[in-house]
């Protein structure tokens, strides 16, 4: 690529949101209002790059992720593909092309069929890109397969009951590994095992993403997990990105008051930390999306909010290179941060 | 004298296919208003070991096969009749659990729900038992307390239903309170919340509290002294510092370097080989010994002697720590 040339990203999400309606009565059904679960989202994804999604429960990540697949479709923005619009594709269009995106979900048991062998599985999957492979090389393939995400090939005329709950992570990932996708989206995929499980599991993710070039998204709610795996990392609140920065940046210099508090509750397995660190604990749950505050998403709860904050929803700044922000108040809170627009 | 001293418990289910060996010899001792961690991962026995000192446990198919758990110096929970155990589960002793709805009843208020142990217990009258409860409710952080202690349990967030279970637990001043997994299900900046609330009211009140958890982060962040366990029995018990900074037992260190906050990016995490034992399976020996980076013969032998005393009131179960053939600080250079 010539110097100066844009760069297109492999996926980019612009202004996308996902708002499900919300109705009342039984029998005369009346729209009353709309849950805006993903509100205006912006995002790009580089080739080969892992992109972590952090946030809490019901933030919208999920539903993002849905969006992008075209389980559910956006209601608003565009989402392009090697720049092209999946949003304006016709469902039947999409349906062919799912095998592009693959997924990766927390409970590894729920996502398996508990009938088919591993083998049966993964070769159902190799047959959404090759239907005609057969015989001994789908032997070899799905062989192949099972040696890359550590699993003994031997084992591939068993049952998901028959394996572990790490183990049976490690089929859902050779399954979605096999359709060759363009995309992976992994939901929350090491959250149910156990910390010397999860360990393997994320160990297994970052080799296949190093060796295979893999794009994904990985969302969680540890950012501890993210930081490990991720290239670079987007902060969700409330169906909007607030902040976007290198793992190291988010967890060393967090721009936006939630990325901050985000950060300072993360229990360190470090006692002495742990007694020293002055922690920035807020007030209140997190609000529903039903009901959303108006202005900043984060303003009932932040504690460096303004009048100000609660009239306008800040939009994403570049208040450093690279390092997008949505919060009206970072020149104030961290001196010597401007904006650069 | 220790405010609880629980000796060789041992709960087992005795299930169709076998007998599960839940919690398998386990002592540890609890002074008064301190914090103990029980750590551990899924089914290492962490929340079988605290039910049993409540009478909370199915029974069948489960059976306290053995051992004592003397409160104050004076009662054994483990044979208190049943009558015994339930004022002393109103009064002295309190739990929190993970769900909030298992312990809350969906069909009554919380106003209800919260006087009822100061009307069994104290013998207050209705009107000083519903001051109390909307006193205790004010003390956890919740405002507006008067109105909202008439609202039913749905009606709250999942941090708010805990912050009304930990008032209810402390409601009647309880000398202990055990915490099984109170944040896991909750957000991290509800969980920080909610883990300052837990230590401002102990110290107020100097209750004892034994914390459960499988996040070694909590427990950095909250505990006096830890034990940790695995497949039923502990395998190092120490105070905080000790566990982490000097631990004596290779699955505390593992456990350690398994957990990715810690690591820089693009170094791989370690792992533990294999998978957690079958408890219905008899053994002899460490439990660990088969995933063991030190494993040798004599682990799973005959001289195996579970937990014992390393430094003071430093424990581990590991043998080759014990008879100091195994230094892990020498092996960890
Ligand atoms: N009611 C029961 N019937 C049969 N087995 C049981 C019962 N309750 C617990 N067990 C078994 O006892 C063992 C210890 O369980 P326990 O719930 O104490 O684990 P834990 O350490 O609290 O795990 P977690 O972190 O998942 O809460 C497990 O093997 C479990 O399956
Ligand atoms: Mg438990």
């Amino acid at each position: 690529m010539s110097d100066g040339a844009v760069r297109s990203p492999f996926l980019a999400l612009e202004d996308v949101k996902t708002h499900f309606p919300v109705t009342q009565g039984f029998l005369f059904r009346r729209r009353t209002g709309a849950v805006k679960a993903v509100d205006g989202v912006s995002l790009a994804i580089q080739r080969g790059e892992v992109l972590g999604l952090v946030g809490e429960s019901g933030c919208g990540k999920s539903t993002l992720s849905r969006t992008i697949m075209q389980l559910l479709r956006a209601s608003g923005g565009s989402i392009r593909l090697e720049g092209r619009d999946l949003c304006a594709v016709s469902m039947k269009q999409i349906r062919r092309e799912r095998i592009n995106f693959q997924m990766i979900f927390q409970d590894p048991y729920a996502s398996l069929n508990p009938r088919m062998t591993v083998y049966d599985t993964i070769k159902e999957a190799i047959r959404t890109r090759h239907p005609h492979v057969g015989g001994r090389a789908m032997i070899r393939r799905v062989s192949s397969l099972m040696d890359k995400v550590g699993l003994a090939p031997k084992l591939m005329r068993k049952y998901p009951h028959e394996f572990s709950g790490g183990q049976r992570q490690r089929i859902a990932i050779a399954r979605a590994l096999a359709p060759e996708p363009k995309l992976i989206l992994a939901d929350e995929p090491v959250s149910a095992l156990d910390v010397s499980i999860q360990s393997q599991i994320l160990n297994l993710l970052a080799k296949l993403t190093r060796e295979l070039g893999l794009t994904m998204l990985f969302i969680s709610h540890d950012l501890g997990v993210v930081k490990y795996i991720s290239h670079r990392i987007a902060v969700m609140y409330l169906g909007r990105i607030v902040e976007i920065g290198s793992p190291r940046e988010i967890m060393e210099k967090p721009l936006h008051p939630y990325t901050q508090a985000l950060v300072s509750a993360i229990p360190f397995p470090d006692p002495r930390l742990e007694r020293t660190r002055r922690r920035m604990v807020l007030e209140g749950d997190p609000p529903s999306p039903m009901d959303p505050p108006g202005g900043c998403p984060f303003h009932p709860r932040c504690p460096f909010a303004e009048a100000a904050c609660a009239r306008e929803v800040p939009a994403l700044k570049e208040y450093l290179p690279d390092r997008p922000a949505a919060c009206i108040r970072i020149p104030e809170i961290h001196p010597g941060i401007g904006s650069r627009e | 004298m220790p405010l609880l001293e629980v000796n060789d418990l041992t709960t087992w289910f005795h299930m169709r296919d076998g007998i599960v060996r839940a919690v398998d010899g386990v002592s540890f001792t609890l002074d008064r208003g301190e914090t103990l961690g029980i750590v551990g991962e899924s089914g290492s026995g962490k929340s079988v070991s605290c039910y049993s000192l409540l009478d909370l446990i199915p029974k069948p198919p489960g059976r306290i096969e053995r051992g004592t758990a003397v409160l104050g110096g004076e009662v054994d929970l483990l044979r208190a009749p049943r009558e015994v155990l339930r004022r002393i589960r109103g009064k002295r002793i309190a739990m929190v659990f993970q769900d909030p709805m298992t312990s809350l009843n969906p069909y009554l208020r919380i106003s209800t729900q919260m006087i009822e142990p100061l009307l069994i217990h104290e013998g207050l009258g209705n009107r000083e038992a519903l001051r109390r409860a909307i006193e205790s409710l004010e003390e956890v952080g919740i405002h507006d307390a008067v109105r909202q202690i008439d609202l039913y349990p749905h009606q709250f967030s999942g941090g708010m239903r805990q912050r009304v279970m930990i008032a209810m637990a402390l409601i009647t001043h309880p000398e202990i309170l055990i915490a099984d997994e109170p944040t896991t299900a909750l957000d991290v900046t509800v969980q920080a919340q909610i883990l300052e609330l837990i230590k401002a009211r102990q110290r107020e009140l100097g209750t004892a509290v034994i914390y459960v958890t499988h996040d070694l982060g909590v427990i950095a962040g909250v505990c006096d002294r830890v034990n940790v366990m695995y497949a039923g029995t502990i395998m190092e018990s120490g105070t905080v510092d000790e566990i982490f900074y000097n631990s004596a037992h290779p699955y505390t260190q593992a456990l350690q370097q398994s957990i990715p906050s810690l690591h820089d990016k693009g170094k791989s995490l370690y792992t533990i080989p294999g998978a957690p034992p079958d408890l219905t399976e008899e053994r002899s020996g460490c439990p660990f010994a088969p995933r063991c980076a030190y494993e040798e013969a004599h682990c799973t032998g005959p001289n195996y002697r579970g937990l014992d005393a390393f430094r003071g009131r430093h424990k581990t179960a590991c043998l080759r720590v014990l008879e100091g053939e195994l230094n892990l600080k020498e092996e960890n250079r």
